[in-house]
């Protein structure tokens, strides 16, 4: 068997198009080089069970990271995340002025 | 009165024969939850697929063609069925939900370029700007060869479903 959609080199991030907070999370995988799978949900709430089903809640960004069996949901919990699991431990890099601070979500 | 019923002749198509390689391509596949980029190959690397063009969701063939592949429950083969249009992954995501069919999985296609690497293009008439492919059904094994196939060659057309059926559990 090859691996495909369980690849644990991989994380996966549940997200939602012209979502801020999500952008946001998308430019600190990409900071970090961190490949990732993208999984786009719709923007209607009652649309995202199988989000819910992984966090708990419908919101996004989540993610699921195999490497480490972490899963979780909101922004800035997920950026405060990377950067300790992959970051050099320099200081994380603020977020852009565009998407509000805080640890919001969609 | 002799009625006669009127189909548009599609002409030929120029599409990848049997025991050829199926072209490969990537493209969002939509489940009823949510979609992800995925290739055909990453597909036939754990199992044959039954890779089934069809016309934009919502159109009547479109229904009546996964209508068909449900009831006949081609989701219970150790084949992998999934869909191919030009339907957006919103459209797919709902269409899947609507016609109960959570079973499968739709790639989608906007710009047609998969329609047009498989040789089966055609424009839509009264549609500016829009082409997709025509109905057409390929049975992928291992190494992506195709072990059978069927391309319409008329307007409206309808899979030979039991010659599919054979073939997939033949493989």
């Amino acid at each position: 068997m090859t691996e495909t959609d369980s690849d644990p080199e991989e994380i996966t991030l549940y997200r939602l198009q012209a979502c801020p907070f999500c952008e946001r999370v998308v430019r600190t995988l990409n900071g970090l080089d961190l490949p990732y799978r993208s999984r786009f949900v719709e923007a209607r709430h009652s649309r995202r069970d199988a989000v819910r089903r992984l966090t708990g809640a419908r919101t996004v960004p989540a993610i699921v990271d195999d490497r480490t069996g972490v899963t979780m949901s909101e922004s800035a919990n997920i950026v405060r995340y990377l950067e300790t699991t992959y970051g050099d431990g320099s200081e994380p890099k603020p977020a852009s002025a565009s998407a509000p601070a805080g640890g919001d979500s969609e | 009165m002799n009625l006669t019923f009127d189909v548009v002749d599609l002409g030929r198509a120029d599409h990848p024969e049997i025991g050829e390689q199926a072209p490969d391509f990537t493209r969002p596949l939509v489940n009823d939850e949510y979609w992800e980029d995925t290739s055909l190959s990453e597909l036939t690397a754990e199992a044959p697929v039954v890779l089934v063009f069809h016309p934009m969701d919502g159109d009547f063939p479109t229904t009546y063609i996964w209508q068909e592949i449900r009831d006949r429950g081609w989701d219970e083969y150790d084949a992998e069925v999934v869909g191919l249009s030009i339907s957006s992954p919103y459209e797919h995501s709902r269409f899947l939900e609507e016609w109960g069919l959570e079973a499968f999985r739709l790639f989608s296609d906007p710009g047609n370029d998969v329609g047009d690497r498989y040789g089966i293009s055609h424009d839509l008439d009264g549609m500016a700007g829009i082409e997709e492919p025509r109905p057409a059904v390929f049975v992928i094994g291992e190494s992506r060869t195709i072990e059978t196939g069927w391309v319409a060659t008329e307007w409206p057309e309808f899979p030979p479903y039991d010659e599919i059926e054979a073939a997939i559990e033949e493989l």
